[in-house]
């Protein structure tokens, strides 16, 4: 069974910044994250995961809200990524990105060099921004449907999961552009490079036109992972269309063995390498008992003033029955897990030193690291670069 | 000096890109993308207590005769990405990334510096570079370029926009108070509005402000525009100046223009780039930097440099002949591509060029290692520090950014040997006094926004 964590502030519940242990004044330095993903790597968790956003934090899908009880503001995170790749050797690296308003050119790049500081151990999460606020810090679009009476226009949902396949499809480009052997550096030709072996790319699509090659030479995994968060049916489309990984967010055992099954129907028709290995989300706050565990949540709740609510289920108790319930949706045909702690590091920490062990002694979940790129430890080979098998292919 | 303090001397390290001065074919020569590489040089530069390490950029492969050229070195890592890293394996070193205004948005630009900012504590700098032609566009949205004469305006308003973004949030407005529940001081915490020519942005900036306010800002430009943007806006120059008498007049001239914008000379430093061969001798120094001048430019390399000047196909000369009968091509396309030095008067310069071949001799090859190949500091490591410090001293530059020819180990030898006689000397650090790249560089706080309004 996979296992990750997705780091997000000061964890997911809202007031999480207020509870005993978290470290709220440290959101914006570097420590804090690396100490994160090395708890994360000392449980030997598959990879972490890092949220991020083209705006400010707010709970108003128009706008910003005005709260000055929440976390507000972030760090990027394909930066924060690279900032804790040089300080762990073995876990997987999974910043967010948005493929609305930034540069495929820039992020493939950027994902590049993640594979190279890490040792091949870099993929993203794409998501898309359909927010007009956070257009307007583009100032480039403007929104082009409005979607009823009193409400601000968005983008059009089919538009930016279009846009979100194209930006895929050049960014897995870009990363081919370069064939593995393309450094000569033949000193009887004086030829650093051999130009057959790099590539334009030659992208045309609706929303932008890519050239190529890339500037940064093609990345120790091949391609990095892409993953997608998917709950509705375009999502799922872009999933099985254009990523690795989807992360999806059942409800119980039968929602889960049915989401696997409707992955697997949206898979086909698409030429895939690999089936999308299929990893589900849970809000975990952990106790020594359910009834510590909710309390936890409770006060949680009391302090932010609202009962939260989340789109990936809850589950509140002991790390013991947490693992019941991952081997239950694991033999329904998950094949991993995204947990999400309610409290950073608090329920990071149970994860790795009350479920690992739990699942372990299970016989569930790895005792040692195998495997040195993130897409041996997800079981994904490691892509043949396309341009190669073209050329090799014309020259027989 | 009568009595004033000893000036210092400024040291950074750029890492070696994609120009011929870094010779790849050497046995030495290491990966040029290996983070290894990478945490090498930023090392030994952070042991000899250099001010910052240097990113340079590029983004579209450079062509020439339309197709890849092949002869440098090809390939970089992406500089946000690869400047986060280095941060991991450094404490104080600073961090200082070349970032285009044309094919970046200031919203992302900001918050990718801001990030930089907060996750190397305080070390970062940014040098600001503008392109404006179609050619990079095509790895683009903005897909179409921008006209040469705007890409200074659109440079201009591109950092002042950032710089309302790093001023949308204040150094209090982060209370993470858990007592009293407030995270942020107000409730508008990251508000701008920006309405001009090239961008029309508002909204909210979702980094908090950074250890420094603002990355320190660098300009790169040799033109007019260029050192006016320099005199208004950066804190420092990365010039092409850096021998003795071009050194002093491009550094009176560029100081000489701060006075109008209101500010003082020492509020913008002056960091020639600067390469440099050793030796145990000056006569030793001067043989291994002929040898790294032959390194540097191949037979195919003098060849490919006269064709970007001739802008004509001269595959069919040869290196060791001399110099075409023909005249530069000034109708035709330029053959070469994705380069920021343009030739400007090729006739004059291939006039000038046969000139030199003829007095002195020199084939095509010997004639490109003489017009191109700049060493800025030849000689033992005496002879060096005793050079930078009569630089400084005499203002001739404020330091410099130093580019080995090797990667990794081109300032190796530097640091083991120059280093220790510039701190001898008094005019180099023996230990970081500050944590800050602004307090490296001896450069005042960025004023706290309340004070700014």
């Amino acid at each position: 069974m996979h296992l990750a964590v997705a780091l997000e502030g000061a964890g997911w519940h809202p007031a999480a910044w207020r509870a005993e242990g978290a470290r709220p004044e440290e959101l914006f330095r570097a420590r804090y994250w690396s100490d994160l993903v090395l708890e994360a790597e000392a449980g030997q968790l598959d990879f972490v995961t890092f949220e991020d956003a083209l705006g400010l934090q707010s709970l108003r899908r128009e706008g910003p809200d005005g709260r000055v009880n929440r976390v507000r503001g972030r760090l990027d995170a394909v930066m924060t990524a690279a900032r804790v790749a040089p300080v762990t050797t073995a876990i997987g690296l999974v910043p967010t990105a948005v493929t609305t308003h930034t540069e495929p050119f820039h992020l493939s790049k950027a994902l590049a060099t993640l594979d190279h500081v890490s040792g091949g151990r870099a993929g993203t999460r794409v998501q898309v921004s359909g927010r007009a606020d956070h257009a307007a810090h583009f100032g480039r679009r403007v929104p082009e449907q409005t979607a009823g009476d009193g409400e601000l226009p968005t983008f059009d949902a089919d538009d930016l999961f279009e846009e979100a396949a194209d930006y895929v499809e050049v960014v897995r480009r870009l990363w081919d552009s370069w064939e593995d052997d393309a450094e000569i550096r033949d000193a009887a030709t004086g030829r650093f490079v051999d130009r057959e072996r790099l590539h334009y790319v030659d992208f045309e699509g609706r929303f932008f036109r890519v050239r190529g090659p890339s500037i940064t030479p093609r990345p120790p995994q091949g391609q990095p992972v892409v993953a997608a968060l998917a709950h509705v049916d375009l999502a799922y489309r872009l999933a099985a269309s254009s990523t690795d990984v989807v992360f999806v967010t059942p409800q119980d055992t039968e929602d889960a063995a049915r989401i696997v099954d409707a992955v697997r129907a949206y898979e086909l028709g698409h030429e895939r390498g690999a089936p999308l290995v299929v990893v589900a989300d849970l809000l975990v706050t952990l106790g020594p008992s359910r009834q510590a565990a909710d309390a936890r949540w409770d006060r949680l709740d009391e302090l932010d003033g609202q009962e939260h609510r989340s789109d990936a289920q809850r589950f509140t108790g002991r790390a013991e029955d947490l693992a019941d319930l991952l081997v239950a949706w694991h033999d329904a045909g998950v094949q991993g897990f995204r947990l999400r702690p309610a409290v950073l590091p608090t329920d990071l920490v149970a994860v790795t030193r009350e479920l690992v062990p739990t699942l372990r002694r299970m016989g569930q979940f790895r005792v040692t690291y195998e495997g040195c790129t993130l897409r041996e430890r997800l079981g994904l080979v490691r892509p043949a670069n396309r341009y190669r098998a073209a050329r090799v292919g014309a020259l027989r | 000096m009568s009595g004033a303090a000893i000036r210092q001397v400024h040291l950074a390290v750029h890492f070696p890109g994609v120009n011929n001065t870094t010779v790849w074919s050497d046995p030495r020569s290491g990966s040029q993308i290996d983070f290894a590489s990478f945490v090498h040089l930023a090392r030994v530069a952070e042991d000899a207590r250099f001010d910052f390490f240097f990113l340079a950029e590029g983004l579209r492969l450079r062509e020439q005769h339309g197709r890849i050229y092949e002869l440098d070195v090809v390939g970089r890592p992406d500089t946000f990405t690869v400047l986060s890293a280095v941060a991991a394996v450094t404490d104080r070193l600073g961090l200082a990334g070349t970032i285009n205004s044309t094919f970046n948005e200031p919203y992302e630009v900001a918050r990718q510096f801001a990030t930089l900012d907060h996750l190397s504590a305080g070390r970062a700098a940014w040098n600001v570079v503008t392109s404006w032609d179609a050619f990079t566009g095509e790895n683009f949205r903005r897909d179409s370029f921008l006209p040469e004469e705007l890409r200074y305006e659109r440079a201009r308003e591109f950092l002042a926009t950032a710089r309302e973004l790093w001023d949308s949030w204040g150094d209090g407005d982060v209370l993470a108070d858990q007592r009293t529940g407030m995270f942020v001081g107000r409730e508008d915490v990251g508000s701008f509005e920006h309405d001009g020519p090239q961008f029309c942005v508002g909204g909210r900036f979702n980094v908090p402000r950074s250890p420094q306010g603002h990355p320190v800002i660098f300009q790169a430009g040799d033109s007019h525009e260029g050192r006016e943007f320099a005199a208004a806006e950066a804190d420092a120059i990365f010039s092409r100046h850096g021998t003795y008498d071009a050194g002093r007049a491009f550094y009176a001239d560029v100081k000489g223009r701060l006075a109008r914008y209101g500010r003082r000379p020492e509020e913008l430093l002056v960091l020639p780039a600067a390469t440099f061969v050793l030796g145990d001798t000056d006569e030793d120094a001067m043989e291994r930097a002929a040898e790294v001048r032959r390194q540097q430019v191949s037979g195919a390399t003098a060849i490919a440099f006269l064709e970007r000047v001739w802008n004509r196909d001269l595959s069919a000369y040869d290196p060791d002949g001399p110099l075409p009968d023909v005249e530069p091509d000034v109708d035709a396309d330029r053959l070469s591509k994705g380069r920021a030095d343009r030739e400007k008067s090729p006739l004059e310069t291939a006039r000038a060029w046969r000139r030199l071949a003829e007095s002195k001799g020199l084939n095509i090859r010997e004639l490109i290692i003489e017009v191109t190949a700049r060493q800025t500091f030849v000689g033992s490591p005496a002879s060096v520090a005793a050079d930078l410090e009569r630089l400084v001293a005499d203002r001739a530059a404020d330091g410099f950014i130093l580019v080995p020819h090797l990667v990794p180990g081109g300032l190796d030898e530097f640091a083991r040997t120059v280093v220790p006689l510039l701190q001898e000397r008094g005019v180099h650090r023996s230990e970081y006094e500050g944590t800050t790249l602004r307090e490296h560089l001896g450069l005042a706080p960025v004023r706290p926004k309340e004070e700014v309004r």
